[in-house]
């Protein structure tokens, strides 16, 4: 007894040694782990601090400056924001690209669910329609542009061309104010093949059994896709919508090359085309005038910011995650 | 584990590496250039004769075209090119934020005689007393007019006149077809905004000087005839739309297919037509002002030397030799040679060197018969010392901007001409404020 009392310490001695250095292992081994993990986020790490958060913290110093890209930085508080506030032309490119934003989203959201719901029906031939819709998102934004300042021409123009077929004189879309956002909302949807790629996707995923059920209950297609479809795609809808406003938000290329061209200077159609980031941009680099533009570009940070937080606050009472308790 | 953690070491260090490659200042003495190309034989040929006379410069052209941005970023990070090729007018503004250095030493050393080059685009490169670019090539802007079309109306082509603005409405009358919104001739193109100074001459005034206001009513009224004009043949819209259409370079341009009847345009486009459009019928001749005296502006590129250049020594010695007399003869011969061996005419050179041009029209001219150049290059060069220039301005590229922002607001119908040009003026005054000042 006594000695298997001593037996049974020292065994128990020898299970509690081992458990420790297992312990002690385990923590050597997960520590050794998440060096290493942290060593393979490094580059992105360096990448991140040196070329984002690096740029963006002088660019909010910037903004506190005067700063014309020759002469050192002179600080100036925040004149810079308060003369944003003032500034006619703020004005004017907000308005323009939430005008942009208000149609362009609901558009491509439509017109991309559509899609993909006609191609989840097209059976062997989905594969080559799924690329066919895609291959439109590969073309440059600048020879997109040069391809619709032809298309959207109003005097001889495609578009108005094919209006004109069905008795309707099309707009002036590229050279009329009033026509212009519209046009450039239309050539938007030139590239909504990447939206409703993803649609797609989620529409694979939508549970056929779910269908099948409402069916039975005599639901119509209407009644299916509004309570059936809808909630099961959600989340990327609410993905997409996001995605899409903050980069509506920040709409420059396609409307510069139309408008504005290489020349920095204005456009030909007056502020209709002019674009918050395509005013930011004039204010950098056609009046080198940094310190502002660095102002403008905080200022749009924190309108998407607000934009988006009111988004993710929408979408706790409409999105529908898989597996969440409702 | 072990070798996990090498793995990853030796992935980051390569990832960091290969990141950073091509990073660093260029140390291999080579003499770098900014904003020029080698499209033709008017660059290699000149290039040639500076490699020639310096076989051991490593010269670097790096093509494309000048970029503002990536200039002055260059010249702020301490790392900027030898040379830099940009327009004339927009070297005051460089030289005010001290972007650019003094050629003065440059052209006192090697001699150069600023007599021969051109008055409007020496004034272009000088900035309070100093030269801070030598001129390149020299445009002027003329009228050029359809011909057939103008007849077709019952016109002369010849008594055409830009002088008579009470009666250049009728004109454009007369001349565009407009049909049921649709433009299909534009009548008279006042090529606004872009030509604005050279109607604000017309009437008397200037847009940037001491003395220059953009709501001056010599501007204004110069403002409010262009945009009449516009708007009397089918409005801004459908008016842009149609010059949208026009194949400009093309062989199927607006003079051929009859879309435009006349317009003010830039010297260079006569080499264009020439070549696209041999036959196009046209009439080429001076702009005027409202007193019928002839008026041109003067346009073109300069070469000067940013601040901060590693080899100013070397980088003078090439704007140099591309501007000189000689190396511009040279160059108009080789063009002229290679246009020859592909059965096309020569239109000549057109430099801001007077001399260069000078002997490149009498030696190396061969219009081979074509009646455009035969017709047109004459109304060239009599223009060429007759032309103003826009003076240069630290704010230049700012003014720029806010007249032909006002100009497009009073075309797109949100301002009337008074009010657009006042807000330009407004615009003007802070933007010089803020270059000259804080």
């Amino acid at each position: 007894m006594v000695v298997g009392e001593r037996g049974g310490r020292a065994e128990g001695a020898v299970v509690v040694g081992r458990a420790r250095r297992a312990r002690r292992g385990a923590v050597t081994v997960s520590g050794r782990e998440a060096r290493a993990g942290w060593l393979f986020l490094l580059p992105w790490v360096i990448g991140f601090v040196a070329f984002t958060a690096g740029p963006m913290l002088f660019s909010l110093w910037l903004s506190l400056t005067h700063y014309d890209m020759l002469k050192p930085p002179t600080f100036v508080g925040l004149d810079n924001y308060r003369e944003a506030l003032v500034d006619e032309r703020v004005g004017t490119a907000l308005w323009n690209t939430v005008f942009f934003t208000v149609l362009h989203v609901p558009a491509q959201i439509v017109l991309a669910l559509g899609l993909a719901s006609l191609l989840r029906r097209a059976g062997r031939g989905s594969g080559f329609f799924r690329t066919v819709l895609y291959l439109p998102v590969m073309t440059p934004p600048v020879a997109l542009a040069a391809m619709f300042l032809l298309l959207l021409n109003g005097q001889h123009g495609a578009v108005n061309g094919f209006l004109g077929w069905f008795g309707f004189q099309g707009p002036n879309w590229t050279t009329d104010p009033v026509w212009i956002k519209p046009g450039l909302v239309v050539m938007s949807l030139w590239t909504v093949g990447s939206t409703a790629v993803l649609y797609l996707a989620a529409l694979t995923r939508v549970p056929v059994e779910r269908y099948e059920a409402a069916r039975l209950d005599g639901a119509s297609p209407w009644r299916q896709f509004w309570h059936v479809t809808l909630p099961g795609i959600s989340g990327t809808v609410y993905f997409t919508a996001v995605v899409n406003t903050i980069a509506s938000l920040q709409v420059f290329t396609e409307a510069y090359a139309m408008f504005f061209g290489a020349r920095a200077k204005q456009s030909a159609e007056g502020d209709a085309a002019l674009f918050y980031v395509i005013h930011l941009f004039q204010e950098a680099f056609g009046s080198l005038r940094m310190g502002y533009a660095s102002a403008l570009a905080w200022g749009l940070f924190v309108v998407i910011a607000v934009i988006t937080a009111v988004q993710v606050r929408l979408s706790r009472r409409y999105v529908h995650y898989e597996g969440e308790r409702s | 584990m072990r070798g996990l953690l090498v793995t990853s070491v030796l992935v980051t260090t390569a990832l960091v590496v290969s990141g950073c490659g091509g990073l660093g200042s260029d140390d291999s003495g080579a003499l770098v250039t900014m904003g020029f190309g080698l499209p033709d034989e008017h660059a290699t040929a000149r290039v040639a004769v500076f490699r020639a006379a310096n076989p051991g410069v490593d010269l670097r052209i790096s093509e494309g075209a000048f970029d503002e941005q990536q200039f002055l970023s260059a010249v702020a990070a301490g790392d900027p090119p030898d040379l830099v090729y940009a327009e004339r007018r927009k070297l005051g503004g460089y030289a005010a934020r001290g972007a650019v250095q003094s050629l003065d030493a440059c052209v006192r050393e090697h001699g150069v005689d600023l007599g021969r080059f051109r008055e409007a685009a020496l004034r272009q490169v000088t900035y309070e007393g100093r030269v801070y670019g030598l001129p390149e090539f020299s445009s002027v802007r003329l009228m050029i007019v359809n011909n057939p079309v103008v007849r077709a109306a019952g016109l002369d082509p010849a008594a055409l006149s830009t002088s008579d603005w009470a009666g250049m409405g009728a004109l454009a009358d007369r001349l565009k077809k407009v049909d049921d919104g649709r433009v299909e001739r534009i009548g008279f193109d006042p090529k606004v905004p872009e030509f604005l100074p050279l109607w604000a001459k017309a009437n008397g005034a200037e847009l940037i000087g001491p003395d220059a206001r953009l709501d001056d009513p010599r501007v204004v009224e110069a403002v409010r005839h262009t945009t009449d004009l516009v708007a009397r043949q089918g409005g801004w819209a459908s008016f842009k739309a149609s010059r949208d259409t026009f194949d400009q370079f093309g062989a199927n341009n607006q003079y051929v297919t009859g879309q435009l009847a006349a317009m003010p345009m830039d010297s260079w486009y006569i080499n264009t037509l020439a070549t696209n459009s041999p036959d196009a019928d046209v009439t080429i001749m001076p702009f005027t002002d409202r007193e019928g005296r002839v008026l041109t502006e003067s346009g073109g590129q300069a070469w000067a030397i940013p601040k901060g250049a590693r080899h100013p020594d070397l980088a003078c010695r090439f704007l140099v030799t591309m501007t000189d007399t000689q190396t511009w003869v040279t160059a108009a011969t080789a063009r002229r040679d290679a246009l020859t061996k592909a059965g096309r005419p020569y239109g000549g050179t057109f430099t801001a060197d007077r001399v260069a041009d000078e002997r490149i029209f009498r030696e190396v001219f061969d219009p081979k018969g074509n009646p455009i150049l035969e017709r047109g290059v004459p109304v060239v060069l009599s223009l060429q010392d007759e032309a103003f220039a826009l003076p240069p301005s630290p704010a230049a590229s700012e003014l720029v901007r806010a007249w032909e922002g006002a100009v497009n607001r009073v075309l797109v119908g949100q301002q009337s001409p008074r009010e657009a040009m006042a807000q330009a003026q407004r615009e003007a005054e802070r933007a010089l404020k803020r270059v000259s000042g804080r």
